[in-house]
């Protein structure tokens, strides 16, 4: 019993995180209608700067917000100096399906190589800011740390804080309407490109996030070739494909449904089926309910 | 003014609308009528920054309203409800509305313009936490003509309102359209399939044909003229 438990535990906070990862995903997907494989890469590139920032400051509750600060920055750049111009540029060639998927490839590449420039060898250390020993529940150590709490925390609190901008405020109408119809939003005043720009920039707070909880929740140090952070793209690729794409609570859900099976299979089954076990849990999805968890009736939109 | 000279306008190799010229004055309703493919919607589209014109100008209130993106124009009162029930069907009937005042960046004016708006439409006050997809085609075209009063407009361009819509709802919409121009001194360009309900609230009518102007004159004068009504109204 007390090891069913603590394997939901592992899998509702490992699965928390790939929902950040796929939140990323899913916003720039709604933004451009690009599958931006680069997430990773702006991920890993926000953890080296939260790196950099906790080895400065010794706080990391300065790194983590500044990080997604730097998270934001990097991704709005690259929407508005990369992405933008290629997409004008690609019009109704046919192509223009196939042309951000390469694009963002290779810019994980290109952020790879990067940062391997840069940092070569060296690793940035990002250890957990809280004790990551379980709490101590009648006799028994239970998987739920300080530390997991905290990361459960920072999720809920990101997705409670997204939830009311994009349901509350003007720029979060803006940014739905900008997503659902661009032409109609143009013609109602909305300046459909910022707001492009804006979706980015939260997608890489977002992501930056995703990457710096991964680290703290793993092996505590990143690295440009980074094994975790290849995990946490595909996983939070995944669960961005769960919850049909579209929809943050989509993002969520799928994210969370992953975490706790990916959790169930490495505890009961081996470690080394994880990888494919996602891959099948992706091929299931697409082949029984393409829409997704939550996702409209009808199939995918273009 | 709006003031329309030798615009031309291309579609890839095809040239959509061939130095089109012409003036509306400021607070009247003009309808363009012509078949399919007549250039109509082109022509709004363009007067709005959706397509780019070629060659010739375009300029309301002095202001040269060509080359500009629909965003900047909106500022400039020029609003564009799109062909087809321009609304966003994954938004509720409130946020749709609220959607034309967001630029103007004033919480009050904004509150006042939706309560205009729900006095001219009320079956629109009884929806506004519904989806707009909830809505009758009538309502959907009431609820794109309120999201475009939204947006304080002085020149208003309309891409076939009536498409779609049963032959009573029409009445309702054109009646609507009339008295909206009326009461706020609008000057709008209507463009229609139902020549003669269009120019029936029109003050003038423009007909065009494959991409040039084949009649143009008062819309009395053009309902009555047995030419355009042999070849636009049908009898």
């Amino acid at each position: 019993m007390f090891e069913l438990i603590n394997t939901l535990l592992i899998g509702i906070t490992a699965g928390s995180i790939y929902s950040l990862m796929a939140i990323s995903i899913v916003l720039v997907w709604r933004s451009t209608r690009v599958v931006n494989f680069a997430a990773g890469g702006l991920a890993l590139a926000s953890s080296f700067v939260g790196a950099a920032i906790l080895e400065k400051t010794g706080s990391f509750w300065i790194a983590l917000p500044l990080a997604m600060v730097a998270g934001a920055v990097f991704s709005a750049f690259i929407e508005y100096f990369f992405l933008r111009p290629l997409l004008k540029r690609s019009g109704d060639q046919g192509a223009e399906i196939f042309l951000p998927i390469i694009a963002t490839l290779g810019l994980l590449g290109i952020i790879k190589t990067i940062l391997n420039y840069i940092y070569g060898d060296r690793i940035g250390a990002l250890p957990p800011p809280l004790p990551d020993k379980g709490f101590v529940v009648s006799g028994e150590s239970i998987a739920l740390s300080p530390m997991r709490l905290l990361i459960l925390g920072i999720v809920l609190l990101l997705m409670i804080s997204l939830t009311l901008i994009f349901q509350r405020t003007n720029l979060g109408l803006s940014l739905r309407a900008s997503s659902f119809a661009p032409e109609i939003s143009r013609l109602a005043g909305i300046r459909v490109d910022f707001i492009r720009t804006v979706g980015w920039a939260i997608s890489g707070a977002a992501g930056a996030t995703a990457g710096i909880l991964q680290t703290t929740n793993g092996s505590g140090s990143v690295s440009p070739e980074s094994f975790e952070f290849s995990l946490l793209l595909v996983f939070g690729f995944v669960a961005a494909v769960i919850g049909g794409i579209e929809s943050l609570v989509g993002a969520v859900l799928g994210g969370l449904t992953l975490g706790i099976i990916l959790a169930i299979i490495l505890m009961y089954v081996g470690g080394s089926l994880v990888f494919i076990a996602a891959f099948l849990i992706l091929i299931l999805v697409l082949l029984l309910r393409p829409q997704g968890i939550i996702g409209a009736k009808g199939g995918r939109r273009a | 003014m709006l003031r329309i000279e030798n615009l031309t306008v291309d579609h890839g190799a095809i040239r959509a609308l061939h130095g089109v010229s012409f003036n509306v004055e400021k607070g009247q309703l003009a309808a363009v009528i012509g078949a399919n493919g007549a250039g109509k919607t082109t022509l709004l589209r363009t007067l709005s920054g959706l397509n780019k014109a070629s060659d010739g100008q375009a300029h309301w209130s002095d202001h040269n309203i060509l080359h500009s993106k629909p965003e900047k124009l909106v500022r400039h009162g020029i609003t564009h409800v799109s062909e087809g029930k321009s609304v966003i069907p994954e938004l509720t009937v409130s946020e749709n509305l609220e959607l034309g005042s967001l630029w103007r960046r004033n919480r009050s004016e904004s509150a006042q313009s939706k309560k205009e708006v729900l006095e001219l439409f009320p079956r629109l006050g009884e929806r506004l936490s519904q989806r707009a997809d909830s809505l009758s085609g009538g309502e959907r075209q009431m609820l794109a003509l309120g999201r475009s009063i939204m947006s304080k407009p002085e020149l208003l361009l309309l891409d076939e309102p009536s498409l779609g819509l049963a032959p009573l709802v029409i009445e309702q919409i054109f009646q609507a359209i009339r008295d909206l121009t009326t009461a706020k001194g609008l000057t709008v360009i209507l463009v229609e399939q139902n020549a003669m309900g269009a120019l029936k609230i029109a003050d003038v009518g423009i007909v065009l044909n494959l991409g040039s102007i084949a009649a143009s004159g008062s819309a009395a004068a053009l309902k009555d003229d047995p030419a355009v009504r042999a070849a636009y109204l049908g009898f």
